[in-house]
């Protein structure tokens, strides 16, 4: 079983946010970056509890420039086998759904797996975008993954139900909380992972679809109003008659 | 030239969230100077109604059959029925199937994609879309260069609203092949509204001390008609189901009120709640963060102020 795990960089949600050039660029400057938590915690971690119970190997595949390698090391960290930098400051989904479907053809992957979403943009685009670009089946969401030889059962997460169902051969899966545990990366891993592969690639010349035009951030609250714990009623009526929510 | 609505129809019936993208893309319509064409598939008894906001067409397909979802047959039906009407722009739920065909529907349509859109499109000069970034911290304006665009709606960014009349939808039965994805089996959570459609929502954290004490805040729930939710180590500790837990890591949402109770207010949590309309925050720390980003405060033991909370909203309600 060769599995390919997609992986992006999103800043940390405790980061303060500001943007530069006239609203219109984020301002990246002092900010720490992370895996994001759906790669690193569920994808990754299934895929490699996957090839340690059937065999083969884990790649991990990263769409942006050099300095998205301090990511990339800590998946190797963690344990995969080796890893893809396609060399582009990607600009939207479309590129870097395209650049990871030109890595995946060129290959031999039973299988690809990405988060639900980026904890930053919240696009989850790009695995629907990945699956059609291989006329792949696309499974999304999913809580839970059980392979048993050419035949994948999956749990998928939907607004307020389950969705059990069956997957023969090769898919893409998008993977949400409950696939699997976190692993922290020991020191063995993290030397192991300065010497294992790591291919630059360059890009595909795909162009990008969309842009971002402008960024805003949002007024602040106005401050909150403090109701004395006594007088419920006046919350009550503050709900209805002010803010018209109840 | 139209604007196509793929409209879900979860159990066989059309929840709010299909209005509201209902709404969406006629309004979109208007203001491209055209009409809107919605596409609903297998069971929905309720088809007809998207008439009355403001859809000029309803195609449905195989209106008798449960057609478990799968991304490829969906992409199939609905970028046919995008060619045949001539569209130029597909409207969608920012659901979770929505989501997961949206990708392979631009791609097969050769469109621009934004997905998770908080307001109609400025279309005066160029497509400009908006949606919410960083956590809520921030909003960002996309254009959509290509001449076909798919967008995903979020919940509770437009309100539905009736400008018509229910329309007699065209019924069109087609061979379904055998999908690559087998549903087995659908659990159904129980309870009433899901988490992401809800309006009001009630949600508490640690705080509560344990799972037994829940109660107070099904009442509460229940007196206002809310949906409940939760914070992370709530779920974690399997205080309360998986599906509740809101935040970065969990479900996002934007009620029209939301209620912590006993939560912190970290920002991981404050992720997925902060586009709410209404926070009201129950905290017995006048310095816990999440008085921050509340519209309304309550300093005191929540063992003491959400049942008084209830009684009076019960009051109110028997008004
Ligand atoms: C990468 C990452 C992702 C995360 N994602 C999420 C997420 O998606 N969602 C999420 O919620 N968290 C998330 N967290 C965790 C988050 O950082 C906080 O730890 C968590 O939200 C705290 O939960 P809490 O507010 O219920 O508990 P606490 O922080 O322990 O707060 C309990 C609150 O209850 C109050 N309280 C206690 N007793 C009473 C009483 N009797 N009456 C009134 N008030 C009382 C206390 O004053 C306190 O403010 C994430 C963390 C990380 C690192
Ligand atoms: N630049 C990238 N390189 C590799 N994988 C990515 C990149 N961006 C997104 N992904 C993958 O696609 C998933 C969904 O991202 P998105 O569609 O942007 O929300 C992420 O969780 C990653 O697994």
């Amino acid at each position: 079983m060769n599995i390919l795990v997609c992986i992006s960089k999103t800043p940390d949600t405790t980061s303060k946010i500001s943007f530069k050039s006239d609203d219109t660029e984020y301002n990246s400057d002092g900010v720490t970056f992370i895996m994001n938590p759906y790669d690193e915690w569920y994808a990754l971690v299934r895929a490699l509890e996957i090839t340690e119970q059937m065999g083969g190997s884990v790649t991990v595949i990263n769409v942006g420039p050099a300095s998205n390698d301090i990511i990339i090391r800590k998946a190797l960290a963690i344990g995969a086998t080796d890893a893809v930098r396609v060399d582009i400051d990607a600009q939207d989904a479309f590129v870097v759904a395209n650049n990871i479907a030109a890595h995946a053809k060129s290959k031999n992957y039973d299988m690809i797996f990405l988060g639900k979403e980026t904890i930053d943009y919240n696009g989850s685009e790009v695995g629907a975008m990945v699956a059609e670009l291989l006329d792949w089946p696309y499974a999304s969401y999913v809580s839970q993954l059980d392979v048993n030889g050419n035949i994948s059962t999956i749990t998928r997460e939907l607004e307020g139900s389950e969705e059990v169902s069956q997957i023969e051969g090769s898919f893409v899966l998008s993977a949400a909380k409950g696939l699997a545990e976190q692993r922290i990366p020991n020191m063995k891993g993290i030397m192991m992972a300065k010497s294992k592969p790591l291919v630059v690639v360059p890009a595909s010349d795909t162009v990008a679809r969309v842009a971002v035009v402008k960024y805003a951030i949002p007024p602040a609250k106005s401050g909150v109003k403090l109701i004395d714990q006594d007088n419920m009623d006046e919350l009550v009526r503050a709900l209805h008659e002010d803010a018209k929510v109840i | 030239m139209s604007v196509l609505a793929y409209i879900e129809s979860p159990g066989g019936h059309i929840k709010k969230i299909g209005f509201e993208v209902a709404t969406y893309a006629s309004k979109l319509a208007v203001s491209l100077n055209t009409t809107s064409v919605a596409i609903v598939i297998g069971k929905a008894e309720n088809a007809g109604s998207l008439g009355q906001y403001g859809i000029t067409k309803v195609i449905h397909i195989n209106p008798n059959d449960d057609v478990s979802f799968d991304s490829q047959l969906y992409t199939k039906i609905v970028s046919d029925l995008y060619k045949e009407h001539g569209a130029n722009t597909l409207v969608m739920a920012h659901s979770a199937n929505g989501k997961s065909f949206a990708g392979r529907l631009a791609i097969r349509l050769n469109a621009g994609c934004v997905s998770g859109v908080n307001a109609l499109p400025s279309v005066e000069n160029g497509f400009l879309v908006s949606k919410s970034v960083y956590s809520g911290k921030a909003t960002a304006t996309y254009n959509i260069s290509t001449p076909d665009r798919v967008i995903t709606v979020m919940g509770n960014s437009i309100q539905p609203e009736k400008i018509g009349n229910d329309v007699t939808p065209d019924l069109v039965n087609i061979d379904l092949g055998s999908p690559k994805v087998k549903v087995t089996e659908i659990k159904v959570e129980a309870g009433g509204v899901p988490l992401p459609e809800a309006e009001l929502v009630v949600s508490a954290g640690r705080g509560m001390k344990g799972p037994e004490n829940w109660g107070i805040v099904e009442d509460l729930a229940n007196a206002l008609g809310a949906a409940t939710a939760c914070s992370r180590p709530v779920a974690d500790a399997d205080w309360r189901p998986h599906h509740e837990h809101v935040g970065q890591t969990g479900v996002a949402i934007r009620p029209n009120l939301y209620i912590a109770i006993g939560i912190s207010g970290a920002i991981q949590h404050l992720a997925g709640v902060n586009n709410s309309k209404v926070i009201v925050v129950i905290n017995k720390d006048p310095e816990a963060p999440f008085f921050k980003a509340a519209d309304y405060g309550v300093v005191g033991d929540l063992f003491d102020v959400v049942p008084r909370l209830t009684e009076a909203i019960k009051k109110f309600k028997n008004q």
